[in-house]
């Protein structure tokens, strides 16, 4: 099967204005298949974000390939609707929910996408309608978004996204600035998004425990890919994240410690649920 | 040692509009001296609001904010060395640096308040130690720098006016891990050696369980508890009401009491967890 995103040898670097240039990323390869969760790491200025740019062609690279669906996106050879084309298939929710939403009115503010790809409005009304509700926030179609918590206001950026229909939605840092339950808001969203609608998702993130909810976690260092691997494998390379100046979830440092101190416990562990459970029946076994 | 005390204070938004909304609604409260003081709670629930009328940006609508039992808008015209006393460091303020060097940004508030060369050059030094800003940093332009490195010099900015408060708004929103336990590490160390007292207003539980001495949780203009973190800490279900959370650690080790093993009821970090889970099993014959 054609992988949905193909990146091969991507190199991108930017000019400082005094004839200097800054590599941010160095031939970076990837794939990502249609319907996956892939949540990125990496430290500040590891090249994340401008991943995810040349994704959409906010960026385009120096030198190497991105195929979305198997073809090339190249800023040489495209139309500027071809381009629209892809902005529409791979969307993108920042990190401050007040830099992202344009209307003073939340439905408006989500029929803005539809409306620039010039869809009859009859259509606009019923993608909004279903977009609202894909969100949980229906109830507040005619509400000001600015009165809105943070996680209400990152959701309606959410459906303003698939008011377009995409295919892949990339969040760059999209919860860092909520407060726990409007990170649990939007992390159930990108959740449900990824299991019942197929949508493939792209979670940049600094939290450990919404990386551990992903299919896949890729760890971009110094402008490489260094570790692409299912959670459970990445995490449990606790000296390698570390080197790279990352964290685990807290669940998977107390069982890399236990371990080490001498607990027979099972490896990989990275979800709470599943900690909690070995250790129960660690302590249920019987006495030597 | 200075004390900031609030008097039934409450801020209304928009007075006389017809969106007036009341931001805080009759506070009392004492921010702790000499201590790491979290101030938690859900987003719009007046964190920010309060923060800002601790040191005179915002006046309170009603009551009275008391440093040193003194009322802050006794006499307005001395609201600046209110802000001198009480140094805000805002949200992403690494937005707010403008001079050419890293050395003359941090130096501009010592400047400002009127200080000697030598003083002001003494401080700048201080405060880039504990901003771990090294020296070659410091004749930089600060737009050369990373956005870590940028915060932590607006930070290191605030610290140099040797507040008697020194009150930081999220300082480590989007910050990576390193780049959060340099900052957090360094206020810590600061509040050590200088015995100021600090106000850190945060949405990561992990990070104010680790670096916090005492809480207060804040819910819909209204201070909802204070108490040392872990008293606050040790009763998870009140903090889920208010949209708040406790550290993974702690809600799993809560989880493990609940269901019958003999673990302690206060337990914030991964250490004291693994302390505690090692000694049951050494107890019940399994290490």
């Amino acid at each position: 099967m054609t992988p949905f995103i193909k990146a091969e040898n991507v190199c991108f670097s930017y000019n400082t204005g005094e004839g200097k240039k800054i590599e941010v990323l160095k031939n970076v390869s990837f794939e990502i298949a249609k319907g996956e969760f892939v949540a990125v790491l990496g430290r500040n200025g590891s090249g994340k974000s401008t991943l995810a740019k040349l994704l959409n062609m906010i960026l385009v690279p120096d030198s190497g390939k991105i195929f979305i669906d198997g073809k090339q996106i190249s800023a040489d050879t495209m139309t500027e609707d071809d381009v629209y084309e892809i902005r529409r298939k791979i969307g993108m929710v920042f990190q401050n929910p007040d830099n992202q939403l344009v209307s003073s009115v939340v439905e408006e503010d989500v029929a803005f996408g539809p409306e620039n790809l010039g869809i009859p409005s009859e259509e606009i009304r019923k993608r909004v309608d279903d977009a609202l509700d894909e969100v949980g926030m229906s109830e507040y179609a005619r509400h000001s978004p600015h009165l809105l918590s943070g996680g209400q206001k990152q959701r309606i950026a959410i459906a303003g996204i698939i008011a377009m229909s995409p295919s892949c939605i990339v969040f760059d840092e999209a919860t860092a600035m909520l407060d726990p339950s409007g990170r649990k808001e939007v992390m159930a969203t990108i959740e449900r998004l990824n299991k019942e609608k197929g949508i493939t998702v792209i979670h940049i993130t600094h939290n450990m425990s919404e990386a551990a909810m992903a299919d896949r976690v890729i760890v971009i260092d110094g402008g490489r890919v260094a570790m692409s691997d299912v959670p459970e494998a990445v995490f449990s390379d606790v000296g390698k994240l570390r080197s790279i100046g990352l964290d685990v979830p807290q669940i998977t440092e107390l069982f890399y410690e236990l371990k080490k101190a001498g607990l027979d416990l099972p490896d990989r562990i990275i979800d709470a649920g599943k900690g909690e459970d070995a250790l129960l029946s660690f302590f249920e076994k019987p006495r030597n | 040692m200075s004390t900031i005390t609030l008097q039934n204070v409450s801020y209304l938004y928009s007075a006389g509009t017809p969106f007036e909304k009341y931001a805080l609604k009759d506070i009392n409260v004492t921010i702790p001296s000499g201590r790491i003081t979290g101030l938690i709670g859900h987003t719009g629930s007046g964190k920010s609001t309060l923060v800002q009328l601790l040191n005179g940006l915002l006046r309170p609508t009603e009551g009275k904010i008391l440093l040193d039992g003194r009322d802050i808008w006794e006499d307005e015209k001395k609201i600046r060395d209110v802000r001198f006393k009480v140094g805000l460091v805002m949200q992403y303020p690494e937005y707010q640096l403008f001079e050419e060097t890293v050395r003359k940004d941090v130096a501009f508030g010592p400047k400002n308040m009127g200080l000697e060369a030598p003083e002001i050059e003494e401080r700048v030094k201080m405060a880039a130690f504990f901003c771990g800003i090294t020296e070659d940093l410091l004749d930089k332009s600060p737009f050369e720098l990373s956005g870590g490195q940028k915060r932590r010099v607006a930070i290191a900015g605030v610290i140099a006016m040797r507040p008697e408060f020194l009150i930081l708004d999220e300082p480590s929103a989007g910050l990576d891990p390193v780049g959060r336990d340099t900052i957090l590490g360094g206020i810590k160390k600061y509040r050590e050696e200088t015995g100021g007292s600090v106000v850190i207003v945060s949405h990561s539980m992990e990070d104010v369980a680790v670096y916090c001495d005492s809480l207060i949780v804040m819910n819909k203009g209204a201070v909802y508890a204070e108490g040392d973190t872990r008293e606050i800490f040790s009763t998870p279900e009140k903090l889920y009401g208010v949209g708040l959370d406790v550290p993974q650690i702690t809600g799993v080790t809560e989880a493990l009491r609940s269901k019958g093993l003999g673990l302690p009821s206060d337990i914030l970090t991964v250490s004291e967890a693994r302390d505690a889970i090692l000694s049951l099993a050494k107890r019940r014959g399994l290490l």
